[in-house]
């Protein structure tokens, strides 16, 4: 009897700067998210969305890339914290999600000397309801009736769209990155969703 | 306020004014009462049901020569059969706004539609 030599294998995973950098951003979001969902609300679903001020700050910071992982990583876990996986309204929140980052994605494209945080922001916010409201028609309200409802949640988009957009390019200028940059530099840095307002939970 | 404002850039003008008009246009068209919300049936102008129009549902009246089936959906409602020779009433298809009414005169048979602030807006109907 021989003692084998062979030694386990070891997977060593080393996070990088921008792992740190984004796991930061993602812990505000998620942490605002789940502050936001304590609030009362005058009508089910519709929130101010804040957490998207973070996104909009990492998008126009960072860029899109980033600004899609923190928002991913904000629907997944403030979902597993919320206890509400996989349940209805994380895939209303993921569509949102989804739906916002591409229309963000779409949006940076635009020559960043004409349109700011403010027009990211909603435009992001009423891709979100759009997401929302087709997945709650599709699965959860078989039923024409839930458009209804669209003529609120757009309100409620453009408003905390606008406040959202406004917050997002205050703080840009505090950090002193609120200059106007060409759709190039926009192309490369930055996108993310922007829901002015959530459908979901 | 000032300070805030200078976050705004020119496109962005354009941005909110596109997005108004979208929440205006949804308002107008999604919260404007001329959508039905039920349906009134009658039979040789009595009346024979009024339903809401949230779920499916079929109607059967029987009139002097036969059988009219309406049908009612969310939103909207229609005459799908009707006994009458030329079928008016069956060819205008779904009826989906306050006041819309389809008549199926040899059958005696009425289908019209109602909703919030429907009042009698027509004084008369014309074809």
């Amino acid at each position: 009897m021989t003692a084998s030599t062979t030694k386990p294998t070891e997977i060593v995973l080393r996070p990088s700067a921008d792992d740190y950098r984004i796991a930061g951003y993602a812990a505000a979001a998620i942490a605002i998210t789940i502050a936001e969902g304590a609030l009362p609300s005058p009508l089910p679903g519709v929130k101010p969305g804040l957490a998207n001020i973070i996104i909009l700050v990492v998008l126009l910071k960072h860029g899109w890339k980033d600004a899609a992982w923190v928002s991913l990583l904000r629907v997944f876990a403030a979902a597993l914290v919320g206890g509400t996986f996989l349940a209805p309204g994380f895939f209303m929140s993921l569509a949102g999600a989804i739906c916002s980052l591409t229309v963000l994605g779409l949006s940076c494209r635009l020559p960043a000397a004409w349109f700011g945080p403010v027009s990211h922001s909603v435009v992001a916010a009423f891709a979100h309801i759009g997401g929302q409201i087709v997945v709650a028609r599709l699965w959860l309200v078989p039923h024409d009736g839930v458009f209804y409802l669209l003529p609120i949640f757009g309100l409620a988009a453009l408003v905390f769209g606008i406040v959202n957009g406004l917050v997002a390019g205050q703080l840009m200028k505090d950090d002193g990155v609120a200059t106007p940059r060409s759709g190039v530099q926009g192309m490369q840095s930055s996108s993310a969703p922007t829901d002015g307002m959530e459908l979901s939970k | 306020m000032n300070a805030w404002l200078t976050c705004l850039r020119p496109g962005d003008a354009l941005t909110l004014a596109l997005a108004v008009s979208l929440v205006v246009t949804l308002f107008a068209t999604l919260w404007s009462n001329t959508r039905a919300d039920r349906a009134i049936i009658r039979q040789g102008g009595e009346l024979v049901a009024e339903h809401s129009l949230i779920t499916e549902r079929r109607i059967e009246v029987e009139g002097p020569i036969g059988k009219t089936v309406i049908e009612l959906a969310p939103g909207r409602a229609r005459v799908v059969s009707d006994p009458g020779l030329r079928q008016y009433c069956v060819q205008q298809g779904w009826l989906t706004r306050v006041n819309a009414v389809a008549i199926c005169a040899p059958n005696q048979v009425s289908l019209m539609l109602a909703g919030r602030g429907s009042g009698n807006r027509h004084d008369s109907l014309n074809y």
